[in-house]
């Protein structure tokens, strides 16, 4: 709380700090779309239940459409803009391209969160392990055996 | 079609800094079309891929290509854009000729690159197209290049590394200053109507910086930040009061789909021709019935569109599959002259047909006709989506067959649907608006036409009714029924996907009932040497799997889509598990779509068709009763997850002496009856309703 009773909210995402000017009950999709304008998390349902808006909040795959962004206060978050920072999200999206492991691409973003956040745990999932972690995302064109192989892909590069 | 429309080289194809930009009226739902229209052009003027733009489709700068759809845009636009750019390449030889003084076939086409051999004469195609006037005409008989595809790189895929870095930019994603966000308040069902929004609910908006859009029922927030704007819609819909009238009527659909009351029409060679119906087979020896319930699009990303009213212009910026018809539509709807709507196609979600796109664009531009000069971005809810988008009709079909010397020698199919055309275009009764949404609830309503029924070649429910078997007698019927409960529209297959797996599951039961191979019974009422060399590389491929397991089934079909398209053979292996769960583990996919353009796009179709099919014979079903839509979500509509997404197999016969047919919903049919085969030989148990969930199974199973 701060002294004339605003509540002060900082978040970090892709490195940077931001404060933030939104209400705290605002689900971060919102504030991350809305506010600081990165708009690579899609809101697919708000219901936590497609995986469109998957970020990564310290190296884990969480889904952003819900949770109220104060329960971010101080956390490092990453979306899919600033995966490329580390070695294992780059190997990804160059998998992705690769394998054309899309067809319309709204729920690209959070599949490249997911196995980003996957590869990262685990270097050599097998195949039941990446359908496993991919569940929690839904693909309505049917991208999902060119996703798979693009996730072996940059496992084994 | 298109190129009568649009005769002129610079119709389809100009030049602008250096780049070669291509225009089409056909627009990129996630179909790869774009990346297989540039590869066309490709093809003919062997400029690279990083020198081809693809305009973005709009009215008054695109050709009018109608909608999207129908699995049409390679023939169609695809063929218009091989004609413009091959006509283009004799325009520039002959040019590049006459510069360098020399013959025109003395000159070497490669890279985007006119050359003379042996001196250092060059000249670039994009420079030269760049230094001509391209209003010429077309010439449909031109010759094209011939490719060879095994020895040419295959073009990637466009958009796909924005994609993987999220800066690809969809409807949603537009942000421009002083942007308005919009949310639409629903009734609680479709005949529910507003009495009055709750006391002092206006005012709370205001004091907010919130502001209530009104004109009859139709109700809506808008605001500069998201969230807001969500939470206000939210609290206003369950605020306000709503006569909800008797509720949606509770029909049992599958007993409605019968002939009391339907138009009926005879199908004759894939075209309905009015005439006497004909009596059923008499003595037939087998009969069954084919059933799939009311179904979603449920695309990912819940439709979108922004508008704004400046200038006596109305600009909207959507993700409709028809942009023109949807003009006229929108035009008619607001007493607008159609030159005064422009439209521009943005990417949305995939669609699968005729989803909330297109109201949600006239959404858009009711609100921002109300607040000029302001930019106003409507996004559909989730449950929006769900409870809103035109369903796909539910569809029964009635087949029955006489049998003599093991082949098949009459045969009857009865189809029973609603209409699969629900989009917004012009037509007699004010068609297009009344196909709108919102003109439902506005105060000045219009009331949804009657459904006539689609003459057309394989269009509507009879598509793929005809069967692309040799059967000596047919008596093929289609039956429109209305007065059902739910407003429908197209969906990818239109009437394929349920005609094709009741007769692909039907020839099954007859070959198994025979104990003749599934193979060979399909084969021996085929005279297509191209339809027997699909199935011939299916079974040659299928004989080499493994054997399938104690608890698996495998089955497989056949289908040409619209009996003159890409031709698909499917063999699916699955798994069913004690409490009835089907699991699959392989599909095997040979098809035949003539000359490829992109073949990476082809296999993504082929694949993607199957795990929607799939999922449709799986797991989805509306579900409603007299308060509303009960499939409001992805747990009360649940679809197919990776969890159950087999390994594929896909082998593509390329063709390139002959014409490329359309892919793009080629494999469902097959797929659906692919899957019904295999569970019948897993459990001996003969689904004919879609979905085929575990309860369904179990069901079946206690009933037999």
């Amino acid at each position: 709380m701060g002294a004339c009773g605003a509540v002060s909210l900082t978040i970090r995402v892709n490195g940077q700090s931001h404060e933030i000017a939104s209400d705290p009950d605002t689900p971060l999709i919102y504030v991350l779309r809305d506010e600081l304008k990165l708009k690579g998390a899609k809101l697919g349902c708000g219901l936590e239940q497609c995986g469109a808006c998957a970020v990564l909040v310290d190296g884990k795959a969480v889904l952003s459409c819900v949770t109220a962004v104060e329960a971010f206060d101080g956390q490092d978050i990453t979306t899919v803009e600033g995966i490329s920072a580390e070695e294992t999200g780059r190997r990804v999206q160059a998998a992705f391209v690769e394998a054309s492991a899309a067809q319309c691409g709204y729920c690209t973003a959070g599949l490249v969160v997911a196995a980003t956040a996957l590869l990262t745990e685990t270097p050599d999932p097998d195949r039941e392990t990446i359908l496993a972690a991919l569940t929690p995302h839904l693909c309505r064109c049917g991208s999902h055996p060119r996703v798979v192989k693009a996730v072996q892909r940059a496992a084994g590069s | 079609m298109s190129i009568a429309q649009y005769p002129l080289i610079s119709d389809w194809i100009t030049v602008s800094d250096g780049r070669l930009v291509v225009t089409s009226g056909k627009v990129d739902i996630g179909q790869r079309i774009s990346t297989a229209l540039a590869q066309i052009v490709h093809e003919e003027l062997t400029v690279p891929h990083g020198l081809i733009d693809m305009a973005p489709v709009r009215t008054g700068r695109s050709p009018d290509e109608g909608i999207t759809s129908g699995s049409n845009s390679v023939e169609q636009s695809g063929q218009a854009l091989r004609c413009a750019s091959a006509s283009l390449r004799e325009v520039l030889v002959s040019v590049a000729a006459t510069r360098i003084g020399c013959l025109p076939k003395d000159l070497v086409l490669s890279d985007g690159t006119l050359q003379l051999p042996a001196t250092n004469h060059r000249l670039s195609i994009v420079g030269l197209a760049g230094d001509v006037d391209l209003s010429c005409r077309i010439d449909p008989e031109v010759a094209f290049l011939e490719v060879r595809h095994e020895t040419s790189p295959r073009p990637a895929m466009r958009g796909i590394a924005a994609m993987a870095e999220g800066s690809f930019t969809f409807v949603h994603d537009i942000d421009v200053p002083g942007m308005l966000h919009a949310r639409v308040v629903r009734p609680p069902h479709a005949h529910a109507r507003l009495e009055a929004t709750a006391d002092g609910a206006e005012a709370r908006l205001a004091s907010e910086g919130l502001r209530l859009i009104r004109d009859g029922s139709f109700l809506a927030v808008t605001g500069p930040q998201e969230w807001p704007v969500v939470k206000a819609a939210r609290r206003l819909a369950l605020s306000s009061r709503w006569d909800v009238g008797a509720g949606l009527p509770e029909t049992q659909i599958f007993t409605r789909l019968n002939a009391t009351g339907a138009v009926r029409i005879p199908v004759i060679d894939g075209t309905p021709t009015p005439g006497d119906i004909g009596d059923p087979l008499r003595d037939p020896v087998h009969s069954a019935r084919y059933e799939r319930p009311y179904q979603l699009h449920a695309a990912l990303g819940p439709s979108a569109a922004m508008a704004v009213w400046q200038d006596d212009t109305l600009s909207i910026t959507c993700h409709s599959q028809g942009i023109y018809p949807l003009r006229a539509s929108i035009a008619d709807s607001l007493g607008l002259d159609p030159e005064s709507v422009d439209i521009s196609h943005v990417p949305g979600s995939g669609c699968y047909g005729h989803n909330g796109a297109d109201d949600a664009a006239f959404e858009a531009a009711l609100i921002a006709m109300q607040i000029p000069r302001t930019p106003v971005l409507v996004k559909w809810t989730r449950e929006d989506e769900h409870r809103w988008e035109p369903f796909a009709p539910a569809m029964a079909v009635d087949l029955a067959a006489t049998v003599v010397d093991g082949k098949i020698s009459a045969f009857s199919a009865e189809v029973f649907s609603d209409t699969h055309r629900g989009r917004p275009r012009p037509g007699p009764d004010r068609a297009g608006p009344s196909r709108l949404l919102a003109n439902r609830y506005r105060a000045d309503p219009i009331s949804p036409a009657e459904a006539q029924p689609n003459m057309g070649h394989h269009a509507g429910m009879h598509r793929n009714l005809d069967p692309i078997y040799d059967f000596p007698v047919k008596r093929l019927v289609k039956n429109l029924v209305t007065g059902l409960p739910h407003r429908t529209s197209a969906m990818r297959c239109l009437g394929a996907a349920a005609n094709i797996f009741a007769l692909e599951s039907f020839i099954d039961e007859l070959a198994r009932g025979n104990a003749l191979d599934p193979f060979e019974f399909r084969r021996a009422h085929l005279s297509d040497a191209r339809a027997v060399a699909v199935l011939d590389e299916l079974r040659r491929l299928v004989a080499e799997l493994p054997p399938r397991s104690q608890t698996g089934g495998r089955g497989i079909a056949y289908a040409q889509y619209k009996n003159q398209m890409t031709r698909v053979g499917i063999c699916v292996d699955l798994e069913v598990s004690d409490r009835a769960e089907v699991r699959l583990t392989r599909a095997t996919i040979v098809a035949d779509a003539g000359r490829v353009v992109d073949i990476e796009g082809l296999k993504a179709q082929l694949e993607g068709g199957f795990i929607q099919a799939a999922s449709w014979a799986l797991c989805e079903e509306v579900r409603w009763d007299r308060d509303g839509i009960q499939s409001y979500d992805w747990d009360e509509y649940p679809v197919i997850r990776f969890d159950n997404i087999p390994v594929f197999d896909v082998k593509v016969l390329d063709r390139p002496r002959e014409k490329s047919l359309g892919a793009g919903e080629a494999s469902p049919g097959p797929t659906i009856a692919a899957i019904a085969n295999a569970i019948h030989d897993a459990t001996g148990l003969r689904l004919r309703r879609m979905p085929f969930t575990a309860d369904a199974i179990l069901r079946h199973a206690s009933a037999q």
